[in-house]
């Protein structure tokens, strides 16, 4: 049978929905557990091998040394394709991909993130 | 007054295109005569990036060769891999890649229905449609922690397993998508305007489909029975029963027909895989420098068919990667289609095939405008005729090269 209209009724009943859509920024859906997002840096596990760095596809992670057996991991959010790959990688679990996904900027400067307590500047710990 | 021919450049950047891509139709009134299509435009150099970069950094860098088949690119692309280096992935490794490759499958054929309303202005199918694409981009969030670029594969297997609290959301997710797509093929098959719009556009006969090479739905929709995961099974499709969909309308009708059916196979099959899952290791342990070799894969994207060569030397890093694009087979397919057919048609036969140009864009082909020749330069050859003829343009790279050099020696 052919006629036309055949979604009517089902656009008029979605009419009396709620919507499909959430008011994101106010109301926030919560991802999934194992969610690929901004990294987490477990600073006393690092050894400094830089596997990470070695394997990374768009070279976004930067190990450097800050002191005696003591690394920061220096990383370009804007670089970085949230593959975890460094997670893999790594052979002491240093680092840990989290669910947090709001990571834009206004200012292109303040992509560049360091993690991990860094003696030479502020010990503010960025690690959250 | 006799008509006569009109040559309209539609693109590369046009509001009818999704991508950017630039055709050349040749018009008599409102019927198109001729058709060229002028890939290049998008060209990334994907293929010589990946011969710089090691087989773990490729793996992600083929992946985003395609946005919504990017999964397909990145196991066709291991497959070949793991040939060369003799990896005999787990079987549930391989459960769990079929299971990605066909939630893909669903992802980019409810996109397409989408797509395709809202080409002929039937914007409410692609409300409708997209919103239930939601559904299943949350299960592949769920399952691989990305929406889009899975990040799944990896040599030798895969890097999520598949927890058994995920398994019922799954199969809930699916019942709710057959419900709603079995209410597509009602809408496909008995909603008047959409038949009579797509009746009858972008005719392929069965003989061209195979002439041209038509891959995928395209292929399918005219009657061609071709499918690689029937033909020529790879991960598990051969332990699979599914029925590859044909149809005989030959038009952009029967391929809305053939991807909603398909769509309806998928969720048969997503229900089997889970069902025939079997437990053990998902990943085994692959060298990071894979032996000298060559290999092609062979993959059916949601698009069509996808082939991968990879040639390998024995290093960390592969020698050559050719990536041929289901769209690649089709494009030139889109120029026959179009053949007689009315420029108004173009934005919804063009998009019949599921265009994706920056998958495309991998080839350079030089013809030379002098003798018409199309001999392909060797890279020394390439740059001593770049020189010669910007310096023919009066630009000369001596003088650039010595200022180049007294600026690096004065730093």
């Amino acid at each position: 049978m052919f006629r036309p209209g055949k979604m009517t009724s089902q656009v008029l009943r979605s009419l009396f929905k709620k919507p499909a859509t959430s008011m994101y920024p106010f109301v926030k859906k919560p991802m999934p557990k194992d969610f690929r997002g901004k990294l987490r840096f477990y600073q006393e596990r690092c050894i400094g091998c830089k596997m990470c760095m070695r394997d990374c596809p768009s070279g976004a992670i930067t190990i450097r040394p800050v002191g005696e057996k003591k690394f920061v991991a220096e990383i370009d959010l804007a670089k970085c394709l949230y593959c975890a790959q460094c997670v893999d990688t790594c052979p002491k679990k240093a680092l840990e991909a989290t669910p947090d996904f709001e990571l834009a900027q206004l200012e292109h400067g303040k992509l560049k993130i360091v993690l991990g307590e860094d003696a030479g500047k502020d010990t503010k710990t960025e690690t959250k | 007054m006799p008509e006569r021919e009109v040559k309209l450049t539609i693109g590369p950047q046009h509001p009818m295109l999704k991508e950017p891509e630039s055709f050349l139709l040749t018009l008599r009134g409102e019927k198109i005569t001729d058709m060229t299509v002028r890939l290049g435009y998008n060209h990334r150099g994907i293929e010589k990036a990946c011969e710089g970069r090691t087989y773990i950094q490729d793996m992600y860098l083929v992946e985003r060769v395609c946005g919504i088949c990017s999964h397909s690119h990145s196991t066709c692309f291991i497959q070949a891999v793991e040939e060369i280096a003799g990896l005999q992935v787990p079987k549930r490794g391989l459960y769990i890649r079929t299971l990605i490759s066909e939630l893909e499958r669903i992802h980019s054929h409810l996109l397409w229905l989408g797509v395709a309303g809202h080409e002929i202005g039937f914007d409410t199918l692609l409300m409708y449609t997209w919103r239930d694409r939601e559904l299943v981009m949350d299960i592949l969030a769920l399952l691989t922690g990305n929406r889009v670029n899975y990040g799944m594969n990896t040599i030798g297997g895969v890097r999520r397993d598949i927890t058994a609290e995920q398994i019922p959301q799954i199969l809930s997710t699916i019942d709710t998508l057959e419900e709603r797509t079995k209410y597509y093929v009602q809408v496909g098959t008995q909603e008047i305007t959409l038949r009579e719009r797509l009746s009858g556009v972008g005719k392929l006969s069965k003989e061209d489909a195979i002439h041209l090479g038509a891959v995928g739905p395209t292929a399918r929709a005219s009657g061609v029975n071709r499918d690689v995961r029937h033909d020529d099974p790879y991960a598990v499709y051969g332990e699979l029963s599914f029925n590859v969909i044909t149809d005989d309308h030959s038009d952009v009708y029967g391929r809305t027909l053939v991807r909603l059916g398909e769509l309806m196979e998928a969720y048969k099959l997503v229900r089997q895989i889970l069902k025939q899952m079997p437990e053990g290791p998902i990943v085994v342990k692959a060298p990071r420098k894979i032996p000298a070799g060559q290999a092609i894969s062979r993959y059916e994207a949601p698009r069509g068919e996808d082939v991968h060569y990879v040639k390998a030397n024995g290093s960390d890093k592969p020698e050559r990667v050719k990536v041929r694009a289901p769209t690649l087979a089709n494009v030139q397919v889109v120029a026959h289609m179009l053949k007689d057919g009315y420029l108004a048609d173009t934005p919804i036969v063009i998009a019949a095939i599921d265009p994706c140009f920056s998958c495309t864009d991998r080839a350079i082909a030089t013809t030379n405008i002098d003798n018409g020749r199309t001999d392909r330069m060797d890279w020394p050859t390439l740059r001593t005729y770049g020189i010669d003829w910007y310096s023919k343009q009066g630009i000369d790279f001596a003088e650039l090269n010595r200022k180049l050099r007294t600026m690096r020696e004065s730093n």
